[in-house]
């Protein structure tokens, strides 16, 4: 399967024309609220078939830039395909609809960026912190993160 | 002076809460707390099972003890500084999580494929040692599980042979810092390929030996046979990778599917669970699985001494460093690697910037990680004793699992 084939599909169930990303050979850049209705649609068409889900990334572009991405790594074990679907959010209240329906790893990897990011899954069955404790304050790999002086009285200090 | 650490009481239950609440329980329902420092639980996991009597309701896994920022290291590191930090991931396997990250950068740097045989040869020669070494103590702490101590021990003796020679070749037993982007840290010591020879021609009659006595046997055939059964439809859905997707009855390893490396000039066989003892996708298939890639890798590491003593043999001019770039600065991209490791498929996903040194994001896509989380799925309605079972098979690292 080829990335055009990819790409035209994606595009007949979008609703705007498709942003390739130059970034990468396989990028695409979809609005996020049509990523359930797209990943759907990859998952269940046979043409594609992207039965695994490998890997959502969570990034910071930082404060200038104010948004927040998340990409998702699809693999397609059939035709031996990769995708990379990226979303892009605001930073303030970022929401995504879960995944969690489509493929069950999504679970812990969307809790994971919740847990780094503070982005919101919608729909997600169990969204709790999974690294952190739950009582820890900010998301970590904010680029404009501070970490706290004391964690119950234990020192919180970088050294380097 | 301050006082450090304050005691109270509700600290444990604020940080890391129960997912069930006492009171929604029903009557004949209670709630054990496994880990975060039992024995079967291979490190700091804990394990909040809802149990009727004997029989688990529920499994919520709590994760996390063992955090160490590994993705904000990373922001903050060069990319040759971040090695040391990849071995600390996955610490019985990090000559494969190394190999995992090196190529990474190499492939973002374009500098792949001009790496010489003999330092490919090398790197998969060390991580196949790892590999069996890694899954010798999947094996062994398995039988300990499920009480069987010999079997640990002989394991660990084997094991304790191919620490010896990588701590030969590059100082450290655990972690070896010794693939670096472009090269290695130093070539194999004088001597090293006959030694290792020595140890393959050692190890194969224990092998059998180890099987004989643990994976044969009756009573642990009856511990796993038919126990935490993966159907491959969940394991695909749920992204396990590795010896468990393999036992789940699909020949899928990145070694060949992505043919990395020297990997597709080697000749050999990927196991898969048959169900010889129960069903396809049991505790016994994945032990199995995991006893039969030894096998494999001894194939693999005796074609790599063949290699590297005939066709890319040591000669008095080569140096491992000498394509190490001096400033590795990828160009401005978002790449994503993935390579088989013992436990499943390490991916790691960077996004350089094309301005600095250090990358702008580098997640880690570990497989123990994802490979837990299939757990709370196999482990309904069965007895605890056999959650141990499960949970042993997986053969999860914790300190991959939480980085």
């Amino acid at each position: 399967m080829e990335f055009e084939k990819i790409v035209e599909l994606i595009q007949s169930v979008n609703e705007e024309t498709v942003k390739i990303d130059k970034t990468c050979t396989i990028g695409v850049i979809i609005k996020s609220d049509r990523l359930l209705i797209i990943c759907n649609e990859l998952h269940q068409n046979p043409s594609t078939y992207f039965d695994m889900l490998s890997c959502v990334t969570g990034i910071d572009n930082g404060v200038e830039a104010n948004t927040i991405e998340v990409i998702y790594h699809l693999y397609s074990i059939p035709f031996n395909a990769s995708l990379m679907l990226k979303v892009v959010l605001p930073r303030e209240n970022p929401e995504v609809e879960s995944l969690c329906t489509v493929w069950k790893s999504a679970n812990w990897l969307e809790r994971e960026v919740y847990d780094m990011f503070g982005i919101k899954f919608k729909n997600h069955p169990d969204l709790r912190r999974i690294l952190m404790p739950n009582d820890w304050e900010g998301f970590p790999l904010r680029k404009d993160y501070q970490h706290p002086e004391l964690y119950r009285d234990i020192v919180v200090k970088s050294e380097y | 002076m301050r006082q450090q650490y304050q005691f109270k009481p509700n600290n444990l239950t604020d940080s890391e809460p129960n997912k069930f609440k006492l009171g929604e329980l029903r009557t004949e329902e209670m709630i054990i707390n496994l880990g975060p420092q039992h024995p079967s639980t291979h490190g700091v996991l804990r394990l909040e099972v809802l149990s009727d009597g004997e029989v688990v309701k529920e499994v919520v896994p709590h994760i996390g003890y063992l955090h160490r920022c590994f993705e904000k290291h990373a922001e903050n590191l060069p990319y040759n500084q971040i090695i040391p930090f990849v071995d600390r991931m996955d610490y019985v396997a990090s000559m494969n999580s190394e190999h995992a990250y090196v190529m990474g950068v190499e492939r973002m740097l374009g500098i792949a494929n001009e790496i010489p045989k003999r330092i490919e040869y090398i790197r998969v020669l060390v991580a196949e040692l790892n590999r069996i070494s890694s899954h010798l103590i999947a094996i062994g702490t398995y039988g300990m599980d499920l009480g069987a101590f010999t079997p640990f021990f002989w394991a660990m003796r084997d094991r304790e042979h191919i620490l010896r020679m990588l701590e030969w070749v590059c100082g450290a037993r655990l972690l070896y810092n010794y693939i670096w982007i472009g090269g290695l840290f130093y070539d194999l010591p004088v001597g090293f390929e006959d030694r290792c020879g020595e140890f393959v021609s050692y190890f194969k009659p224990k092998l059998n030996e180890l099987q004989r006595l643990l994976i044969d046997n009756r009573i642990f055939i009856d511990r796993t046979a038919n126990v935490g059964v993966l159907p491959l439809p969940l394991a695909i859905n749920s992204g396990v990778t590795g010896p468990m997707l393999r036992a789940s009855g699909l020949r899928f390893d990145l070694r060949k599917v992505d043919g990395y490396s020297v990997y597709p000039e080697l000749d050999f066989e990927i196991p898969i669970g048959e169900g010889k003892m129960g069903q396809v996708g049991d505790c016994w298939d994945r032990t199995w699985v995991r006893l039969a890639e030894i096998t494999e890798s001894m194939k693999i590491i005796d074609q790599c001494l063949e290699k590297l003593k005939g066709e890319h043999k040591r000669t008095r001019d080569f140096d491992p460093q000498a394509l190490v770039p001096k400033k590795i600065r990828p160009k401005a991209q978002d790449f994503y690697v993935r390579a088989e490791n013992p436990k499943g498929e390490l991916g790691f996903f960077f996004r350089a910037d094309g301005k600095s040194d250090v990358p702008f994001r580098c997640k880690a896509r570990a497989c123990s990680f994802v490979n837990l989380s299939v757990l709370p799925e196999i482990s309904r309605g069965v007895l605890i004793a056999d959650l141990i079972a499960i949970f042993g098979s997986l053969d999860v690292v914790l300190g991959e699992v939480d980085r």
